[in-house]
């Protein structure tokens, strides 16, 4: 039996597989914000069009925005699974990622205040997927 | 105008929700989805509005906004929805905002 079979039956198999998901879909999110970053500053202007030919000439660019519409993709899937009120302010952990990665690549530096702030996320991101699935 | 943002991107959410619980097996029921186009065009909206608030506002008031959006969509879950508030989704939404306008004062200084 596949996950997303067992996901159909059982309302707690159901909730870690959206988990999952959106956890899963934050990375990638966090993954598009960091090429997005390292593209914007070849674009040229801010109409529409300017950002349309930004798109597909610049690989930066085209990636970041794949990225995009991947995770938008992912949380429709989640959604399907799980909680609205659960699974939306899990997309937080995209913060966390993001500071992390700026750290790694832009070398960003890390303050008491960021530490702080990127923990209490991850404490609330936890305490979130911690809670039981409600019965309808 | 980030405000404005984070009230159309919790909309967005709701949109999307109710348009992937509609979802099924067959393949149509993606484009036939009126709630899916609705929600992501939405959140391209939103996405838009944000990025224009961000070049001409200051984080530290930017974040927090974009923290009531997780806020609106707690109501529209119970509203539209029927999720329960529970005590686990307070805390963790209180300790996820915490640490958005943490975030936010730290980039400041």
């Amino acid at each position: 039996m596949s996950i997303f079979d067992q996901a159909k039956s059982d309302p707690r198999a159901a909730r870690r597989l959206a988990v999952a998901i959106v956890f899963v879909q934050t990375l990638l999110g966090a993954g598009a914000q960091i090429f997005l970053k390292g593209g914007t500053q070849q674009q040229r202007g801010e109409g529409l069009a300017d950002i349309v030919v930004t798109i597909f000439s610049n690989p930066q660019m085209f990636t970041g925005y794949a990225l995009y519409g991947l995770s938008a993709i992912l949380m429709v899937a989640a959604l399907k699974y799980g909680e609205l009120s659960i699974l939306y302010p899990i997309i937080a952990m995209t913060y966390v990622w993001v500071t992390i990665l700026s750290v790694l690549i832009y070398a960003e530096s890390v303050n008491l205040l960021k530490f702080v702030g990127l923990t209490s996320i991850v404490c609330g991101v936890a305490v979130l997927g911690m809670s039981s699935p409600s019965r309808k | 105008m980030v405000f404005g943002a984070a009230f159309i991107g919790s909309f967005a959410a709701v949109f999307l929700k109710g348009g992937a619980d509609r979802l099924h097996r067959h393949v149509s029921s993606i484009w036939t989805n009126w709630r899916l186009a609705a929600g992501v065009s939405l959140f391209v909206l939103s996405s838009l509005l944000y990025l224009k608030g961000l070049k001409n506002g200051e984080l530290t008031i930017l974040y927090p906004m974009v923290s009531f959006g997780y806020i609106w969509t707690l109501l529209w879950s119970k509203l539209f929805f029927h999720e329960p508030i529970t005590k686990n989704k307070f805390v963790g939404l209180a300790l996820i905002i915490l640490g958005i306008v943490l975030l936010a004062f730290s980039k400041q200084s």
